[in-house]
């Protein structure tokens, strides 16, 4: 095979590359107060610091998308180190995951730095210092804000996308920061509106019961809405709409992937043998949660008497395994390297569940456009979950898949006006037959 | 029975899927270009960056040891029809009971004075897209000749490399002769809006020598203009690459002459795709269609007749069906259902509407006497094919096709409609008054094409 990239091409403006710089400084800025131990001017740093990076993301949106038409915007994608893998991925996943091993598995002091510059903001929201959680969401909320600006300018020319990203801003700084915050300072325990078992297992289990039921005079509605949201919101939702109502629209997790998880989108394993491993994966997790809610509530029965402490040592282990080296480390860590979907993909059981509805009982599909495909491979590649979406579309038939988070970019980058994400409770048991577009009619021939 | 198939682009491998899918015969697909089926149409999008070699390859390596299909890289430089075998340039010869010929084609040069140069080429062949990249490190200015598909697409990949480009088109308008003046012109201010040097109505004289004599240096226009340039991409169509087969028994005219059931003048040989000309083609359709979608109907239709006449039983005949067709022209999506010419026919009529930034235009075609529909061309936005395709095939006339116009609708959700603006140019054009009687979306798509699945029965 011959080497295609002879000739590096121009990629980046001067402008843009000053853009990234900017941005590149503010996280450069963070790390240094993160390493010196020590926020001396906490106020005017942390101003310092989100400024420059909102700074070089400003530049960026107007140097790559103001100043060109509106339009598909993937040039270079596979030539720039930053999204191919190159040296700057490598780089940034090292960083990220690293933040996030400090984070989930070292001592509160070891981001002490961290915390204080957050402080005077912390005060400022909630009346209290800083603690490391208060800087995770702070950061996590103004990657979504700022990066999901990005996100739109990018794709400004197709409505979905806009409305599906002002919607996981909404949830994400609302329902994810803002919300948990007020409700601390009126007094009331942390909860989540956004989350449900089993991602959120706690949610399910004997103790969140026990605390939500008498913590406050309403937290027992938090744990009665949690309850509602897992046994009828999830089917009922997701046969209207498809798991994109959550996964795309509202989750957190779904929300950085679709706003700072844009760049990597088309790193994802569309191979076979991907999907071999994340079927087994996700519902190995999947059952492991299950297991372990029913270890719980046993426990609970039974009064420790039988399990003595197995199902604590369970919940913990899951704790440390799937919630944080799992959906923290590797789920974000690995977006320069595997796609913004790692986690979604292999790992979440809130999306196992919801993929089992969408394949047993929901409207909703991708359709194919008749014999438009002309098997190009940009649906496939662009799909962040890793679907070989071609391989649907280039037979006409509609895509029905488990995993599929309804993120509508397939059909965004396809250039001929192939797919479409819709719904319809008409023909569900015919919706993915495989002969759609078949040209000549074999079984009429065989009759001759 | 040792089927051979010449040629793994679409028409090849399509027609291997099929004959898999029906029979069990040994299957070889012989490619001299590339060991890997690729998509042609997305060469482009490996230029771009936009994917990568491998990404634009539909099917991974297991799936051609599960189907059992062989795959043979060679050049075949002669073909024995008495002996039935292919004779290779490494002096492999290989047997064969039935062959299929999906050769391809290869682009058009006409004998301009310098094209011989080196940086002069077209874009087909994985070999031509290396090319173009060698040619591409410290390129100054690529010159295009021939306003179609392939050099929009050419404009389109040097502009993302950031190399300016000259692109000169013999038409009043970009791709003059297909496109009716309004999507034409559409399409010529898209071009400019990217910067692209369009020069209509100009053509390609002569290709002038830089200072090495060996690499082209500059163009010379039918204006008398020399226009410096380091490449000149050919794009002045396609013609069969069928040179070897010259002087052979096999009966060939542009192209290998079919008749309806893809048969050859040759018994047990077929031809399929870009390098078959119909003797006889159907109405309104060109003998030789260099396309995509003619290319898969071809492979399933000999795929088909390959097998019936294995069992003695009756070919059927190759029928593309209405005519449709697709592109993207930079941000400009394409689609068209039907027979759209570029100049309306007298006894037709058009509804043509236009989105006031002109980037997307909806225009319908229909018989004045009668009224039904006979087609839909579409710029930037998206058409249902098996709607149009009911609509056209039963002579729908043009009012019910309006009411119900949001049936059509395959733009993304939530994305702004236009049915009712297109209504009103009718209802203006003629005086009447029409409501829209049927909104956007896939159940009522459904329940449309299962009635007329009924009504048919």
């Amino acid at each position: 095979m011959e080497n295609l990239a002879i000739s590096p091409p121009v990629l980046t403006t001067g402008k843009q590359k000053i853009a990234l710089l900017l941005a590149g400084l503010g996280v450069v800025l963070l790390l240094l107060v993160w390493a010196a131990k020590n926020a001396f001017a906490p106020a005017p740093v942390l101003l310092a610091s989100l400024g420059l990076m909102t700074a070089g993301v400003a530049l960026y949106i107007r140097e790559a998308y103001l100043h060109q038409p509106e339009g598909i915007k993937n040039n270079g994608v596979w030539f720039r180190s930053l999204s191919a893998r190159g040296v700057w991925a490598w780089l940034a996943a090292i960083v990220i995951t690293g933040f996030y091993t400090v984070l989930y598995f070292c001592p509160a002091n070891w981001l002490v730095g961290l915390t204080d510059l957050f402080t005077p903001l912390s005060v400022l929201m909630r009346g209290s210092a800083a603690d490391k959680w208060f800087v995770y969401g702070a950061l996590y909320t103004f990657s979504v804000l700022v990066l999901g600006v990005k996100f739109m300018y990018k794709y400004r020319h197709n409505r979905y996308q806009l409305l599906r990203t002002v919607s996981v801003m909404f949830f994400q700084t609302g329902f994810s920061f803002l919300i948990p915050v007020f409700m601390q300072m009126m007094q009331q325990p942390e909860y989540y509106f956004t989350y449900f078992w089993p991602l959120k297992d706690y949610y399910g289990s004997p103790g969140a019961v026990q605390y939500y039921g008498q913590a406050t005079s309403i937290s027992v509605y938090f744990i009665a809405f949690s309850a509602l949201m897992t046994l009828v919101g999830t089917p009922v939702l997701t046969y209207f709409f498809g798991k994109r109502w959550y996964c795309s629209w509202v989750c957190g997790c779904g929300g950085l992937a679709e706003t700072a998880g844009d760049p990597f989108r088309h790193l994802s394993d569309k191979s076979l043998k991907a999907w071999q491993i994340e079927r087994w994966m996700i519902h190995l997790v999947l059952v492991a949660v299950t297991l372990m809610t029913l270890l719980l509530w046993a426990n609970s029965y039974y009064q420790g008497g039988v399990l003595g402490s197995f199902s604590q040592t369970y919940s913990t282990a899951y704790g440390y395994l799937i919630g944080m080296a799992f959906s923290g480390v590797v789920g974000v860590g690995f977006y320069p390297l595997m796609g913004s979907r790692v986690w979604c993909r292999f790992g979440c059981p809130q999306a196992a569940i919801l993929g089992i509805f969408q394949k047993k009982k929901s409207k909703f599909r991708i359709t194919s456009n008749g014999g438009q495909c002309i098997s190009c491979g940009n649906c496939s590649t662009y799909c962040e979950m890793g679907i070989d979406v071609r391989a649907y579309a280039q037979k006409g038939q509609d895509v029905l898949r488990a995993s599929c988070v309804g993120c509508g970019i397939c059909a965004a980058v396809c250039p001929r006006g192939v797919l479409r994400l819709e719904g319809a409770a008409e023909d569900m048991e015919r919706r993915a037959e495989k002969t759609r577009a078949v040209h000549v009619k074999w079984e009429e021939v065989k009759m001759l | 029975m040792h089927i051979v198939i010449l040629g793994n682009g679409i028409s090849g491998v399509t027609c291997a899927r099929f004959l898999r899918k029906h029979s069990d015969h040994a299957i070889t697909l012989v490619s001299d270009e590339s060991d890997e089926f690729f998509s042609r149409t997305a060469l482009m999008y490996i230029y771009m960056g936009h994917l990568r070699e491998q990404d634009t390859r539909p099917y991974e390596p297991w799936f051609w040891q599960k189907n059992r299909i062989e795959r043979l890289r060679a050049r075949i430089e002669r073909i024995d029809f008495q002996e039935k075998k292919l004779v290779a340039a490494d002096g492999q010869t290989i047997r064969y009971d039935t062959l299929v010929l999906a050769l391809g084609s290869q682009p058009n040069r006409f004998g301009w004075p310098g094209q011989q140069l080196d940086g002069v080429q077209g874009l087909y062949h994985l070999q031509d897209l290396h090319a173009m990249e060698r040619h591409s490190a410290g390129l100054q200015r690529a010159v295009i000749t021939g306003g179609g598909l392939i050099g929009v697409e050419m404009a389109e990949m040097f502009h993302s490399r950031g190399i300016p480009v000259t692109f000169l088109v013999r038409e009043r308008e970009f791709w003059g002769n297909v496109l009716p003046p309004e999507e034409a012109a559409m399409v010529s201010r898209h071009l400019r809006e990217y910067h692209i040097d369009l020069r209509l109505e100009t053509e390609l004289k002569e290709i002038l020598p830089d200072a090495t004599g060996k690499k082209c240096g500059a163009v010379v226009t039918s204006h008398g203009e020399t226009i410096a340039c380091g490449f000149v991409g050919l794009t002045v169509g396609v013609s069969p690459n069928i040179g070897f087969l010259q002087n052979t028994v096999l009966e060939t005219g542009r192209g290998i002459l079919v008749n309806e059931h893809l048969q050859t003048s040759v018994a047990d040989v077929y031809a399929i795709g870009d390098c078959a000309e119909l003797r006889q083609a159907p109405p309104g359709r060109r003998a030789i269609e260099a396309i995509w979608y003619t290319g898969r109907m071809m492979g399933e239709t000999a795929a088909c007749n390959i097998v019936n006449a294995a069992r003695g039983a009756r070919p059927i005949a190759y029928e593309p069906g209405i005519w449709f067709n697709s592109a993207k022209f930079f941000d400009i999506e394409y689609q068209v259902y039907g027979d759209i010419r570029p100049q309306l026919p007298e006894n037709q009529a058009d509804i043509y509407w236009e989105h006031p930034a002109g980037k997307k235009s909806i225009r319908l075609r229909y018989e004045r006497e009668s009224g039904a529909v006979k087609g839909f061309n579409l710029m930037g936005l998206r058409y249902r094919h098996e709607v149009c395709e009911q609509w056209i095939r039963t002579n729908t006339p043009v009012e019910t096709v309006l009411q119900q116009l949001g049936l059509a609708n395959f733009d993304p959700e939530f994305s702004h409609q236009y049915e009712s603006e297109v209504l009103a140019v009718y209802c203006r054009q003629t005086g009447k008054t029409l409501t829209l009687q049927q909104g956007r979306g896939l159940p009522g798509v459904l329940r449309f094409l299962s009635s007329l699945t009924q009504q048919q029965r």
